[in-house]
């Protein structure tokens, strides 16, 4: 009897019984759905993570100034002022650094004709737009001849531009900051969120000294709040670091064995334990959807060892006009296997389903792959062969003359 | 010992030598219990020969029949089939042998439910290796030379008892034994159907030469055969060929 032949008879006993075929393979269905769901709902946070780390630009560092305590109360990092754009022009000229961007931020009311719109607003030098992997979307960036004679020019991030002007192209208009005039010379690509949710598209980008000076004030001239400090590839990331923190150290006149009166943090490596962490979240999530399909192999056998019992006659009459065992055990595994592929594939179809009609309502990032679907696939085929090998072994070892007898 | 043949240069189809089966079932004190069913059993059938067993129940005459039929094996003894050691044939061997030599009918029909007669019919030879329409093929003009050619597509459950038998014995047919083993084939049917099963026998037996053994407790039965063994309590009691006469005289 050929295997064409067999799942033949495999597919007829499935449809003779279609109630209990269809719940066993209704184990297989949710096992293998939930596989696939769960894998591109962890795909699709993982892409979603890694999107927000490129978003923000490559091997970043952020230096803060150190935190202060005054009589045993201590302030947090940032409290004082103690890096200063100085600062930041030595880091710039380190071997390891490729640029550096130092930032004074405050908040500011934006107007255009009638519309205003309160934003984040962010003096800094002309490097802060390849340092942060900006581009544009109209216009371009503030030139350094800007910041040297601090002119009123300023740069919108997306979100702002949009709300501040609609429909009405913003370059080449004028804005008032905190009432003073503005030229708008440029808007940016929009990002979308940093890794701390952070809308970087709602902001105002000013020239460093104009800010200074004209809008957000400075207590102590010439300080910043912190800069953007790019290293110049990935491999040197510990050599920068280990440099500014020697170069600011040596340039604050910290004695050895005092603490540092600044932070230096590495985005790279922030980043990376993200990605790690979506990683293992992802893998978790797969993990759990394999116990249900697992669960499913079990019903499988569950059912087909019921079924050998009661088909032990059926058996023992097959045997008796010659059946011989592997084609009692082909039989039967085949049926095992029916189960699996036709669950397996009702499952992916159900998996993908789920998985858009997820995207949809809760507005997650989804992501499929054919591996994934091929994955879980096997994963059931595997299943039914398994959990399947034992019980049609158990029908093609069967004694003719008993299986006959049996009532 | 053995009867004397009409034709004693025929090679048997079954030669049988000592056959003895025993059972050994748990009981409650654990000790197993031995049970033995046949004892030193000798008998040679050759090609051709209708043959009846008879016996009470009980008396080992199904178990005789599953050995033979190569369902069960012996505990001792031998068993050749067709000049072939049964017992160093592997169970692959054997199904070959159920499928391509023996046909078997029973009472109880056994037939696969819930599958057309044609099915039923075709299955042995799908197990023989012939694809699904060349067996539908030839089950079909099976059907058709038992006379149930209308019935193919009918399930096991539309068809009267002596159809469902009918069905059973062109299943047994379908692949040109050499041999059928008949247990109690009658023994669900009313005396008329009966008479047309046992006519059926006698005429495959007669036209195409084909070897029966039939087992049965029915002496009208039994008639049809031209040679009558009784077995009881595992041995064999009479063996001789029988003739019209002396089956009158035995009734």
């Amino acid at each position: 009897m050929n295997l064409y032949t067999i799942m033949g008879e495999a597919l007829r006993a499935l449809r003779l019984n279609l109630l209990r075929t269809g719940l066993t393979m209704l184990g297989m269905i949710i096992g293998v759905a939930a596989v696939v769901l769960m894998l591109s709902i962890g795909q699709g946070a993982q892409s979603k993570i890694n999107e927000s780390i490129t978003s923000m630009g490559s091997n970043l560092f952020i230096v803060l100034p150190g935190a202060t305590s005054s009589g045993g109360l201590s302030f947090g990092s940032g409290s004082v002022r103690t890096l200063t754009v100085g600062d930041s022009e030595a880091i710039a000229d380190l071997l390891a650094v490729k640029a550096t961007a130092p930032v004074i931020s405050g908040t500011a009311q934006l107007n255009f004709g009638a519309n205003n719109w309160s934003t984040i607003i962010t003096g800094t030098t002309p490097d802060y737009f390849s340092v942060g992997g900006w581009s544009m979307d109209s216009g371009s960036f503030f030139s350094a001849s800007d910041l040297r004679s601090a002119t009123r020019v300023a740069v919108l991030g997306k979100i702002t531009a949009t709300n501040l002007f609609g429909d009405v192209e913003p370059t080449g208009k004028i804005i008032r900051i905190t009432n003073r005039p503005f030229i708008v010379v440029g808007v940016l690509a929009a990002k979308g969120q940093s890794l701390s949710g952070r809308d970087q598209d709602d902001n105002v980008f000013i020239p460093l000294t104009t800010s200074e000076r004209q809008i957000t004030g400075n207590q102590f001239p010439g300080s910043i709040r912190y800069m953007t400090v790019q290293g110049e590839s990935a491999e040197v990331m510990d050599e920068a670091e280990a440099e500014i923190i020697q170069l600011l150290r040596q340039r604050h006149r910290i004695r050895d064995g005092a603490e540092n009166d600044f932070t230096v943090r590495n985005l790279t490596a922030i980043a990376e334990v993200a990605t790690g962490a979506a990683k293992i979240m992802s893998i978790m999530l797969g993990a759990i959807a394999s116990v249900s399909l697992l669960v499913g192999g079990i019903g499988i056998m569950n059912i087909m060892l019921v079924s050998v019992t009661e088909r032990t006659r059926e058996i023992g009459i097959r045997m008796a006009i010659g059946a011989n065992r592997q084609a009692i055990l082909a039989q039967f595994l085949l049926e095992a296997l029916m189960i699996c592929i036709l669950g397996g594939l009702a499952g992916v179809i159900l998996g993908i389903s789920g998985a858009w009609m997820v995207s949809q309502l809760a507005d997650m990032m989804i992501i499929i792959t054919f591996g994934m679907v091929a994955l879980a696939f096997a994963f059931a085929s595997a299943i039914g062969i398994f959990f399947g090998y034992y019980p049609a072994r158990k029908a093609a070892l069967l004694k003719p003359v008993e299986a006959l007898r049996y009532e | 010992m053995y009867p004397v043949k009409s034709d004693t240069s025929t090679k048997p189809l079954i030669h049988v030598e000592n056959l003895c089966k025993n059972y050994s079932l748990g009981s409650s004190t654990g000790d197993p219990i031995n049970s033995q069913v046949l004892f030193d059993v000798c008998l040679d059938i050759n090609p051709g020969e209708f043959v009846a067993i008879m016996g009470h129940s009980g008396s080992g005459k199904s178990t005789l029949m599953n050995i033979l039929g190569c369902l069960d094996t012996p505990t001792s003894g031998h068993y050749w089939l067709a000049e072939r050691d049964v017992a160093s044939l592997s169970s692959d061997e054997l199904a070959r042998i159920r499928n391509r030599y023996i046909g078997f009918v029973f009472q109880g029909f056994n037939l696969l439910k819930r599958m057309t007669a044609l099915d039923n019919v075709a299955t042995p030879l799908l197990y023989a290796g012939l694809n699904r329409s060349r067996s539908r093929k030839l089950a079909l003009e099976q059907l058709r030379r038992t006379g149930l050619e209308n019935f193919a597509l009918h399930q096991p459950n539309q068809l009267s008892g002596g159809q469902q038998q009918r069905v059973a014995i062109s299943r047994a047919l379908v692949n040109q034994p050499q041999l059928i083993l008949a247990d109690e084939p009658t023994g669900n049917l009313d005396s008329q159907t009966s008479s047309e099963i046992m006519a059926l026998f006698d005429q495959l037996n007669r036209e195409q030469g084909i070897t029966i053994v039939l087992v049965t407790h029915e002496n009208e039965i039994a008639a049809y055969a031209n040679r009558l063994i009784r077995l009881k309590d595992g041995h064999v009691i009479h063996d001789e060929s029988q003739t019209p006469e002396s089956i009158s005289a035995t009734i």
